[in-house]
């Protein structure tokens, strides 16, 4: 009952959202390139539906390419610093800098380096940076988090490192890895966006692309259309990550056990 | 045989925990650490397990290093883990093959009255539950010495002294010498062959008491004058500690 509500709640929000809107733009006569109806942005969208879909797939493949990037160094760089204390004080000063630097300033600067031959590398690179920082500190931060009586039982057994990263630390991180990986799949699509504005005409393809160049032409209706899979995609990312998240701790974790009774 | 002789441990911040500790415990004795809170109890164990370092005297055993389980005021369990892997974590750390360990761990439960409980997660199990599965997790790899520190004191009366007899049992039939700490003068008579009670911070021993035991130690005991006695023998002397 109560999960049912959670869905039709929001559905019936929308309904009645979308209602006033096809009324308001046409009882008040607003020009669809102001605001178009509903109705008009569905259309844009099934009219254009192969084209949106081919550039929806571009920004996923960026998307999900600089995530698992980002995903493979940000926890290969925490274990790196939970194995060695003096890593760890080289190296943090510089991925906090990474992190407080806006993406936007750099992106440039990357597209070059990369060059334009490469467009898509240097995309993902871009969307990779931007979600690197929340893996990395969050993941150094749960391995160091391990419990002090259960390390010491380690040690009474003569663990080895590795024993004790496999068994005890990493197990530990996991809660944080997975949130850090919620929080950095928005990154990496916000991070996929930023690359495609900033990279701009002829080289690009995906969403973002769409928005500017339906923007210019004053195509208002295909601008909400690719907006509207924007959206999803964000939606579709966090949702297939929470999945994750609680496929992975619903026998044991207290986030995922209060979900339950 | 195990001897502490002159251990004195101080602590970064200059804590001084024990002070010139001296005791020598017997193969197979049971012998219980009793003091007030804060007087180095748990370090003293620490010390015998070889994870921290005394700042000088020295703590020796007959030949090398006893195989050691240690039990912790919390159970102390894995919550990724089901009750068998948490048990089998020591045979895991020393490669035991997989399917013997399981078999051993399956048993070292059954011995804690935890058959059917193997593959609980920690969250689904009670306290004395979890407690049982943390002493099957230290016996499992049959160990000579068994280190408790306060491992009954979170457990209601009902659970504390069920496990209480399960512990005089399990020492008994694998041969371990024990070494338990608590706080609960009624514990300590119970369970020892031996009370050292603990002087308050810095700690070192302020009497050695050996308590005749009899044959069967069981509820009805507890009841008895002798038990009684008991107690008031521990308590006198800790009353001369102070
Ligand atoms: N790692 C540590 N660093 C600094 N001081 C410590 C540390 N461990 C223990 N101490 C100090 O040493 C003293 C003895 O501590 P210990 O834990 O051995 O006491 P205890 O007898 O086990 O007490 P309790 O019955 O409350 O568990 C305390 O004053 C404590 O503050
Ligand atoms: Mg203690």
């Amino acid at each position: 009952m109560k999960r049912a509500l959670n869905l039709i709640l929001p559905l019936l929000l929308a309904i009645a959202v979308l209602g006033f809107w096809e009324w308001i733009v046409t009882a008040r006569h607003i020009p669809p390139y102001v605001l178009p109806a509903p109705g008009a942005i569905a259309a844009a969208l099934a009219g254009n539906f192969g084209s949106l879909m081919a550039s929806l797939l571009t920004t996923l493949t960026v998307t999900m390419e600089g995530f698992i990037a980002a995903l493979v160094a940000g926890a290969a760089l925490a274990i790196l610093f939970s194995q060695s204390r003096l890593a760890e004080r080289a190296l943090y000063p510089y991925a906090v800098i990474l992190q407080v630097t806006p993406i936007v300033a750099i992106a440039p600067l990357i597209l070059i380096w990369v060059g334009f031959e490469h467009i898509n590398l240097a995309l993902t690179l871009i969307a990779a940076l931007v979600a690197f920082f929340p893996i990395l500190s969050n993941t150094a931060l749960g391995l160091k988090s391990a419990d002090q009586n259960l390390l010491e039982l380690m040690h009474l057994y003569g663990a080895s490192r590795w024993q004790i990263l496999w068994r005890l630390q990493f197990p530990t991180a996991l809660p944080y890895l997975l949130g850090a990986m919620k929080i950095a799949g928005g990154l990496s699509l916000i991070g996929a966006v930023v690359a495609e504005f900033v990279a701009g005409s002829g080289t690009a393809t995906g969403l973002a692309w769409r928005i500017v160049e339906s923007g210019n032409r004053l195509e208002i209706a295909m601008l909400f259309a690719a907006l509207a899979l924007l959206a999803s995609l964000g939606i579709a990312i966090f949702a297939v990550l929470s999945l994750l998240e609680w496929a992975l701790l619903k026998n044991w974790h207290e986030s995922a056990l209060s979900q339950r009774n | 045989m195990i001897r502490a002789g002159g251990v004195t441990k101080t602590f970064a911040g200059g804590t001084i925990a024990l002070d010139n500790l001296d005791f020598t415990i017997a193969p197979g004795e049971f012998v219980t650490l009793l003091g007030p809170s804060g007087c180095g109890k748990s370090t003293a164990l620490r010390l015998i397990a070889n994870l921290i370092q005394p700042n000088s005297g020295t703590i020796t055993f007959d030949g090398p290093a006893p195989a050691i389980g240690f039990v912790f005021q919390e159970p102390t369990l894995m919550p990724w883990a089901r009750a068998i892997e948490n048990v089998r974590l020591p045979l895991d750390l020393q490669s035991v093959p997989h399917a013997q360990g399981n078999s051993s761990a399956a048993q070292a439960l059954a011995r804690l009255g935890l058959s059917g409980f193997e593959q609980s997660y920690p969250r689904e199990l009670s306290g004395g539950m979890k407690m049982r599965v943390s002493l099957a997790r230290a016996l499992v790899a049959r160990p000579k010495l068994l280190l408790l520190d306060e491992p009954f004191a979170a457990l209601d009366e009902a659970a504390r002294f069920a496990l209480n007899d399960d512990l005089i049992a399990l020492a008994k039939q694998d041969g371990i010498t024990v070494i338990f700490v608590t706080h609960s003068l009624a514990e300590a008579a119970y369970l020892s062959d031996r009370v050292l009670v603990m002087t308050p911070r810095p700690g070192k021993v302020a009497a050695d008491i050996a308590l005749a035991q009899p044959a069967t130690r069981n509820a009805a005991w507890r009841v008895t004058p002798g038990f009684a006695a008991l107690q008031a023998q521990i308590a006198l002397s800790q009353g001369g500690a102070e």
